[in-house]
């Protein structure tokens, strides 16, 4: 049974997507509880990893590895360490809440629907857990497929624009890193081993040349700016289960991508390159965030908060400390938890009044009070305040900084400044204050299930945000051991 | 026994096929109308017979009648790939043909004809009977182009197809008979020999070899010799399209199997260079060109040239690694022309083409499955994983750039993205436009086809099988390239 976990926690939820596709949508009813069902049984697969993690080793765990392709020397190679762990269980977690959340709200090709989001979450399962490099990018390129359909059947107005936007955006950005694991295949005794990659020798223009073609795939993905165009659209014109899948679990991907293939594979580009990564950090940090606050769409707001906060992952990253980093992952973490909520919170609203235009609300907090509680308590989240998970990430990115150039802190920490005020001004404009519009006057509060969805969240950002040791026992020798991995040059003398 | 008489049985497969062929047209013309089921299903049982006689000859390799004939992996794997394309228009064709009034037995006799050329060229081990082949072929394609009469396209688009393809089949003719007066030999494997003393910048032999894989290159389709494919493509019965882009594609490959490889593979820095010019005009031509169309079957006449441009970079990087690629690309694409046209046919009903994109409107409500089967069919072409089309891109760019061209795989995987637009906006049509409010069950119905139904699911399905499981299909073509260098 342990022997093939990984391989259960992926196939799972693909197998049961495919099963309520069978259902078929004339049944919506059976293929929503069909979909709850396998969700929380791919759920309750990936909880076995957690507990047979071993926190001492920074080696791969839960291998599999079997023969997939032998004429082009591909494998079926899966393995998770303290990076990667967290990562399958926020999307096995996650995926379990958008179900249920998406339970009313979405009344059309209900099968289809479901079907689509629980088999992306077996794509990105997998993406988190393969180990060779063509395993890696099909999972990351088929995972486009579902989303695709997710904002171009379901989503907005303009829908058609904003899913093909991202999907040649990201298909642009993965193909070139396509080329550079081909290239690396040759240099590496011809193997497709992430892990024979990391030994690889490589001269410095080879490796800055790789560098960069990763760096157009994870920056595309996370996105940093300037790439970070498609963003603001896709999350705008998506479903709100699609913009939760986006931000919380899609763009930790292309940060997970520096982190698995960047840092260890080219670590001399990655030290050459930094102060351009650092650079390009900074201005999500201060720019987006600047752009963020004179939102009027409160979706379009989240999604630049988003961009920003993603700044601070990447930020962390290029400092190469070993605190900043473990920092980083723990941010990537919180943010799969606060902009999950935040989205889910729009969602509430959305699902009441239809639009997302933040003038149309005001005073909600007076016919919603558990809502707005709920709410505050993500919107601190976002701010970063001390007691949230929000905090934890962005201090130990700040504090790792400060140690490499307390410039890097100061100004990463002038963008904590320009998050709490768009998220504080858009809290208050919507929730606070008196009620100006009649169809606010009629919200209905929380139902039980969306009650359920947020308090769940809710309770993870402060168990994150108060007691963070857990999680960062199981991130730290891996961290320790990549940091390692990094400071050793890798150009053959 | 008479040495030109030894090995005889490797010809089997291709007698039988030959006295098949009459068999259905002499049947067909004594049954006649009433029972012109039995041509189809003679043709269905003349293939799967040539596919138990080609597996019989699996193992064996050789010469036959004194060289003329060649019997190696490459043969039988092409030849069972072939019989399944033909196979496949087979069981697609007999609703089509009839509603249009062209449910004939000549039709399946021509395509028994063709498919014989493509099996000549397959195993032809000198110039005249690669030859022989080819014009076999290349008359029965003509045929069947103009085989619906009334149709003023498809009249058109065959007298196009004769008058282009003879100009081909004239410039090939031409680059062998230099090759023929610089080497005193027609066997490919003497010419290989006798080239290894021929100084490479010969100005004869580059003249030969010029026109060798311009014939080559407008047979398969590349550009700047793609311009009769757009027409023919759209203008030909859509079951004569999808034939078209099946099995006679296979036989294309093996010319440059025959002639590039086997003869002059001493002279392979010379043709590389044409093969790269080649290459990067297709990539460029057939993508760019096919994000203007609005007819499906002209958009994907110039995603076969895309097509080619993407199979021909195997044939640059010029190892056994590139053209065992470049042959999986080949035995891939035909599987998915077979599927997308094949989808454009079962959409068609008497009086009717789907041949427009935007005939494909609102296809996830009106018929879903359909709809999902297009869905890979289209993300195979544009080689998105889980799906087949993505292992051949791999491959061949695999080979490319283990051939030191990393230019060329970063241009190619640059074309792809471009590509995958066009095929992004027929699911887009499919999935997020509603039909058209005067397309309903009731004025354009999708008519009930049983067996091309199921043929196409099956067709639609194994690309997306074969690319969870691409393994054993990828061996297979790493087998048959074998024995070829």
């Amino acid at each position: 049974m342990n022997a093939q976990l990984l391989s259960y926690s992926i196939w799972v939820p693909i197998v049961g997507g495919l099963l309520v596709l069978a259902v078929g949508d004339r049944r919506a009813q059976l293929a929503r509880w069909l979909a709850l069902l396998v969700s929380l049984l791919a759920f309750a697969v990936t909880i076995p990893l957690y507990t047979g993690f071993d926190t001492h080793t920074a080696a791969m765990q839960f291998s599999e590895r079997v023969a997939w392709i032998p004429s082009l020397n591909i494998y079926y190679h899966l393995g998770v360490d303290g990076i990667s762990l967290w990562f399958v269980l926020l999307t096995s977690f996650l995926t379990v809440l958008v179900v249920i959340s998406s339970w009313r709200n979405v009344q059309t090709r209900v099968a289809q629907f479901m079907a689509a989001f629980l088999i992306m979450e077996g794509m990105m399962i997998g993406v988190f857990c393969a180990l060779d490099a063509i395993l890696f990018y099909v999972f990351w390129e088929a995972m486009l497929i579902p989303m695709f359909l997710i904002i171009g059947v379901w989503g907005g107005p303009r829908r058609v624009y904003a899913t093909i936007k991202f999907f040649l955006y990201t298909f642009l950005g993965s193909v070139l890193m396509l080329v550079a694991l081909l290239y690396l295949y040759f240099h590496s005794n011809n193997s497709f081993d992430l892990l024979v990659y990391q030994h690889t020798p490589l001269g410095m223009t080879a490796q800055i040349l790789i560098f960069i073609a990763f760096f157009v795939a994870f920056a595309v993905k996370i996105p940093m700016w300037p790439v970070h165009t498609w963003l603001p659209d896709a999350h705008v014109e998506a479903p709100t289960a699609g913009s939760v899948v986006l931000a919380a679990i899609m763009l930790k991907m292309g940060a997970y991508g520096f982190l698995r293939l960047s840092l260890p594979i080219v670590p001399d580009a990655s030290h050459k390159l930094a102060w351009l990564m650092i650079l390009l950090s900074l201005i999500a940090i201060i720019y987006v965030a600047l752009v963020a606050i004179v939102q009027e769409d409160m979706k379009k707001l989240v999604a630049y908060s988003s961009i920003a906060h993603m700044g601070f992952v990447t930020l962390g990253f290029f400092v190469f400390d070993s605190v900043a980093i473990e920092g980083s992952i723990i941010q990537m973490l919180s943010h799969g938890f606060i902009s999950a909520a935040m989205f889910l919170c729009i969602g509430v609203l959305y699902d009441r009044m239809h639009t997302r235009n933040i003038r149309a609300y005001g005073g909600v907090a007076n016919v919603m009070p558990i809502f707005a509680a709920l709410m505050m308590l993500f919107a601190m989240g976002n701010v970063g305040l001390p007691g949230t998970s929000g905090f934890v990430g962005e201090f130990m990115v700040v504090l790792g900084a400060y140690q490499v150039n307390p410039w890097f802190s100061i100004l990463a920490a002038t963008g904590l400044i320009t998050g709490a005020s768009y998220t504080l001004w858009l809290f208050k404009r919507a929730i606070f204050g008196g009620i100006v519009h009649p169809e606010v006057a009629a919200l209905k509060d929380l139902d039980l299930r969306e009650m359920l969805v947020l308090g769940t969240l809710a309770a993870f950002t402060l168990l994150l945000g108060v007691w963070p040791a857990p999680f960062l026992d199981i991130v730290h020798s891996s961290v320790q051991h990549l940091v390692a991995q990094v400071a050793v040059s890798k150009i053959p003398a | 026994m008479n040495a030109f008489l030894l090995h005889w049985t490797f010809a089997i497969p291709e007698i039988w096929v030959l006295s098949m062929a009459c068999v259905v047209l002499l049947a067909d013309l004594y049954l006649g109308e009433r029972l012109r089921d039995v041509a189809p299903v003679l043709t269905v049982l003349t293939l799967l017979g040539a596919a138990v006689l080609t597996f019989f000859e699996i193992g064996q390799s050789g010469t036959a009648f004194a060289g003329q004939l060649l019997l190696d992996p490459f043969t039988n794997v092409a030849e069972l790939f072939s019989y399944l394309a033909v196979l496949m228009v087979v069981l697609y064709s007999r609703r089509y043909l009839m509603d249009r009034g062209i449910y004939r037995g000549e039709i399946y006799v021509l395509l028994l004809f063709a498919l014989l050329g493509v099996m000549v060229m397959v195993s032809g081990g000198s110039l005249l009977t690669i030859y022989l082949g080819l014009e076999l072929l290349a008359l029965s394609q003509y045929a069947l182009v103009a085989f619906h009469r009334d149709s003023l396209s498809a009249t058109e688009a065959g007298l196009k197809y004769f008058v282009l393809g003879a100009l081909a089949s004239g410039l090939l003719l031409y680059g062998m008979s230099l090759l023929y007066g610089l080497t005193g030999t027609l066997d490919v494997r003497h010419i290989a020999a006798a080239l290894v003393n021929v100084n490479s910048s010969n100005l004869i032999l580059v003249f030969a070899l010029v026109f060798i894989v311009a014939g080559i290159a407008f047979k398969l389709g590349a550009a700047p010799f793609h311009m009769w494919l757009p027409d023919v493509y759209q203008g030909a019965p859509t079951l004569v399209t999808t034939f078209l882009a099946s099995a006679p594609k296979i036989g294309a490959f093996a010319l440059i199997v025959r002639l590039l490889i086997d003869g002059g593979y001493g002279m392979l820095e010379s043709w590389q260079q044409i093969f790269i010019a080649l290459t990067l005009v297709s990539l460029v031509v057939g993508n760019l060109i096919a994000i203007a169309q609005q007819n499906l079957k002209r958009m994907l006449a110039y995603s076969t040239v895309g097509h080619v441009g993407f199979l021909s970079l195997g044939i640059v990087a010029g190892t056994a690694a590139g053209f065992a690629s470049a042959f999986f690309y080949t035995i891939v694409y035909v599987l998915m022309s077979l599927a997308g046209f094949g989808m454009i046919l079962l959409l068609s009903r008497a009086g009717f083409e789907a041949e427009r994109i935007d005939d494909f409107k609102g296809l996830a409500q009106r018929k879903p499955w359909y709809a999902f089967l297009m869905l890979i069919i289209m993300f195979s072409m544009a080689g998105v994983p889980p799906t087949v089309g993505f292992y051949a891109k791999l491959a061949v760019f695999q080979a490319v750039i283990a051939a030191g061209y990393v230019w060329l795989a970063v241009i190619g995987v640059l074309l792809a993205v471009i590509g995958a637009f066009y095929y992004l906006r027929v699911v887009k049509v499919m999935f997020f436009d509603a039909p058209d409010p005067d397309v309903d069950s009731e004025n354009a119905p999708i008519v009930r086809d049983d067996l091309a139904s199921a043929t196409l699911s099956m067709n639609s399905l194994a690309l997306l099988v074969l690319g969870i499981v691409p393994g054993p299909l990828m061996a297979f073509c790493f087998y048959a390239m074998q024995g070829v260098i």
